[in-house]
């Protein structure tokens, strides 16, 4: 099915959202969507899909002008999208997730459903346990079998938003290659990501947005460097360290260190950090990064194992004794873990340093020259977007910090501010003790990093120094080779 | 813009009192009696006079401590539905204290004594809710619903048993008090001066610890989000002990002055159910100190007030009880509305 935008204009309150977005997408065709975060891809997506409603334009499919203006209505013209997160069911099985929501008395048949999603599945090579509870399942998994159900509706039009965030290698060769298929029977697919490799591999043809504005178009195959510069103002250059350093004394130290959580947990973990150490923990979303960074904050106990910071066992140290001592984390959801909704900033500074109320005024307007940050001491933090939310987290660390832990520390951020935060943590922190940060982009941790721990299902698998750093071998050791 | 906000909150205030008018007069007409009849029986009961006046005084000093108990905890995110026992166990701490000075010289000293021993005994009532919340994982309104019906329990075991009156235990409660244990008052009060001085010092340190200390910071910063607040190296379990106690002591105060300035012994229904009020009060007041005060004076001239209605109208008085919940309900409709409104029906 052809799918046609024309003029769409989305204006949230003061915020141009999209200006006048014309943009077709053939049948048959596998049509990437790129740009840098905040450009308009999601928001673009959910006015094809309903979620949103347009100020104004026309959305066509196959010449005829519809109506997309709440899910339901989108989804009965084959409209289907797979989202980042798996927007299921997690205490039900496959079989179930499968089933629910058909209404008609013959979605209802158990066997048929049964022999249906059986069809499909091998139709895609997927292979999925029917029986097995979906929080069991990874990601990927989950992801699979909505992708199945969105095949099972005949959804026509396609839309993945960024699909391979936290999926194995293997899942995501599977899932390319079923796309592929699928786009031979004739289906139309929009790939939202700002992957290039993927796109590269996957896409017929790519529609490039800035600022809400298309920037351009092109076929495969692709110019990378000419993607780029209509992707950003101007082509990023990822700043690479000099990884001529040498290791100084010991501040953290994990020795035979096994913890519940998250998933994995983290089992028999040994690994020492001196100072000087940019420790870049890499792997698949959820293999254990997060239970390192929990237990080294002493926001985790240790079930097995000892843990010393700064010549003190950290497993009878709470999170207090370790801020006290030097320590900070900054975890990845900046509001639900990190910072206080319904406070403003200067309550923030208030809270974190015990000042009085006029010295936070004042300490809160150095904050925000100092670190950019777009928003008066009175704005609450909810109100901030992620970026800014992220130098907030940054302008309260205590002076005295000398471990920083991170985690996905430019998550949701524009190369630009990734880039800053980077360089402001290097200048600060690299000279005064040791950093320690997660991240899903292995490119962040390669120009970053000194060191590299690789996480594969809650171990450790490699400690690599910087002249060991390569990129085929981590990303081989992530997956478990 | 102040004057905007004032202006839409007399206009929500006026929204509520209409709604409530309206649903009484509509009751009352359904059960044939005169709605112009019951107002003014009510308004007369409780402001017709100084006499009346000061009982109504008498019920707002408690019912203010427990609402004002219960803003410390709800600032801390909990839900300290124990009031109400934890008034009782006031009532019995300061009723202990009591009991010891009855042949003793210095009668204040006894008083004043009373008073802290019943916060204090409601303090460690009320942490023990706060203890099986923080440590057991259990939610602390099944606790304190629990520990509610252990303090009737109690209650009515010591006026029944060791503190019965000489010759026959009665509901009516325990040997009533020498008048040199009651708290001294003012001629034609009813209502005693030192109790209602406290009330008002506790009002107004509540709104500066609430809003200009750094304790208040710190609680308000834990009912937001207390997984953030260990990231600024705080301890939420401590600050939330720390409320649920404060609530507790508040709840106590109000309970051992029932005993010390009311009733002059202890009755089973000592706690007059003002935890439970103090709930509606607190939720009327959408969490704020500001309104209480004044809310509660309102609830309580409702309650003094609706007295009169059983004498002169055979009407039963829990008319009050009637008008106090659809205020709630009415305030709960009218602040939802206004999110509503604010947030505006295209958001993600």
């Amino acid at each position: 099915m052809q799918v046609e935008f024309q003029q769409i204009h989305k204006q949230f309150g003061p915020v141009q959202a999209l200006c006048g977005i014309d943009m077709r997408v053939e049948s048959g065709t596998i049509h990437g969507l790129v740009g840098e975060n905040g450009a308009g891809k999601s928001t673009l997506m959910k006015i094809l899909t309903g979620y949103l409603t347009k100020t104004g334009g026309r959305i066509l499919l196959d010449g005829v002008e519809v109506d997309c203006s709440d899910p339901q209505t989108a989804a009965a013209q084959g409209i289907g999208m797979l989202y980042q997160e798996p927007q299921d069911f997690p205490s039900l099985n496959v079989l179930d997730n499968f089933i629910v929501g058909r209404d008609s008395v013959a979605g209802l048949d158990r066997t048929a459903q049964r022999q249906r999603l059986g069809k499909l599945a091998e139709r895609v090579h997927f292979s999925l346990h029917l029986s097995a509870v979906l929080e069991k399942l990874t990601i990927g998994e989950r992801q699979q079998l909505e992708f199945l159900r969105l095949l099972g509706r005949d959804a026509r039009v396609l839309i993945l938003d960024e699909p391979t965030t936290g999926i194995s290698d293997q899942q995501k060769a599977l899932l390319f290659q079923a796309l592929r298929q699928i786009r031979d029977e004739w289906r139309t697919i929009i790939l939202v990501s700002h992957k290039l490799e993927e796109v590269e591999a996957l896409c017929d043809r790519v529609t490039i947005l800035r600022h809400g504005l298309v920037t351009g178009e092109a076929e495969a195959p692709f110019k990378v460097a000419e993607l780029l510069s209509m992707m950003f103002d101007k082509p990023p250059s990822i700043e690479r360290t000099e990884h001529d350093y040498q290791p100084g004394e010991e501040i953290l130290r994990f020795s035979g260190v096994s913890a519940n959580g998250e998933r994995v947990g983290l089992s028999d973990c040994n690994v020492t950090i001196n100072r000087g150490d940019i420790v870049g923990l890499a792997g698949l979303s959820g293999s254990g990064q997060g239970v390192f960074l929990r237990l080294a904050a002493g926001l985790l106990h240790a079930r097995v194992g000892d843990l010393i910071f700064s010549g003190a066992a950290l497993n009878r140290l709470g999170h207090r004794e370790f801020r006290e001592k030097g320590g900070v984390f900054l975890p990845s959801d900046r509001l639900h873990e990190g910072l206080i909704p319904g406070f403003t900033l200067r309550d923030h500074f208030a809270l974190a340093s015990g000042l009085s109320s006029a010295a936070a005024q004042q300490a809160a307007e150095q904050a925000i020259q100092r670190f950019h940050i777009r928003g008066t001491p009175e704005t609450l933090a909810e109100s901030l977007s992620g970026g800014n939310q992220q130098r907030l987290q940054l302008a309260l660390i205590q002076a005295n910090a000398q471990l920083v832990l991170l985690e996905s520390p430019t998550r949701g951020l524009d190369v630009e501010s990734g880039q800053k935060i980077w360089r402001y943590l290097r200048e600060t922190f690299s000279g005064r003790g040791a950093i320690v940060f997660s991240s899903a982009e292995l490119d962040e941790i390669l120009a970053v990093a000194n060191r590299v721990l690789v996480f594969f299902d809650g171990r450790v698998v490699r400690d690599l120094r910087a002249d060991e750093l390569d990129y085929e071998h981590i990303a081989s050791a992530m997956t478990g080779k | 813009m102040r004057m905007q906000g004032l202006k839409r909150h007399l206009f929500e205030i006026g929204l509520i009192l209409g709604m409530v008018v309206l649903f009484t007069t509509l009751l009352l007409s359904l059960v044939g009696a005169s709605p112009l009849e019951a107002f003014s029986h009510l308004f007369a009961g409780s402001l017709g006079s100084w006499a009346k006046f000061s009982r109504v005084l008498n019920v707002w000093i408690p019912l203010t401590l427990c609402s004002i108990g219960l803003l410390y905890a709800f600032r801390t995110g909990l839900w300290n539905i124990g009031v109400e026992g934890q008034v009782v166990m006031g009532a019995i701490g300061a009723t202990a204290v009591l009991r010891l000075g009855l042949e003793a010289s210095h009668p204040l000293f006894y008083l004043l004594a009373a008073l802290l021993m019943g916060m204090a005994f409601a303090a460690l009532w009320a942490l023990f809710a706060g203890w099986l919340k923080v440590r057991g994982g259990v939610h602390e309104i099944f606790a304190g619903l629990g520990l509610n019906f252990v303090a009737m329990g109690f209650v009515l075991w010591v006026i029944f048993g060791p503190w019965k009156r000489d010759g026959i235990a009665s509901m009516s409660g325990t040997q009533p008090f020498p008048l040199e244990l009651w708290f001294p008052s003012l001629p034609g009060w009813r209502v005693s001066p030192f109790a209602l001085g406290l009330t008002l010092a506790i009002i107004l340190l509540t709104a500066w610890v609430l809003y200009r200390s750094r304790i208040g910071l710190n609680l308000d910063a834990v009912g937001r989000n207390p997984r953030a607040v260990r990231l600024f190296g705080l301890s939420p379990s401590r600050y939330m002990l720390l409320a649920i106690m404060v609530s507790g002591a508040l709840a106590g105060l109000a309970g051992g002055l029932q005993v010390t300035g009311i009733y002059h012994r202890l009755i089973p229904s000592i706690s007059s159910g003002y935890g439970y009020l103090g709930l509606l009060v607190v939720m009327l007041a959408n969490f704020r100190l500001a309104p209480v005060p004044f809310i509660a004076l309102f609830f309580a001239a409702l309650n003094v007030g609706s007295i009169q209605l059983p004498m002169m109208m055979q009407l039963d008085s829990s008319l009050a009880g009637v008008i106090q919940g659809a205020c709630v309900l009415s305030a709960l409709l009218v602040f939802g509305l206004r999110t509503l409104r604010k947030r505006g029906p295209s958001d993600e």
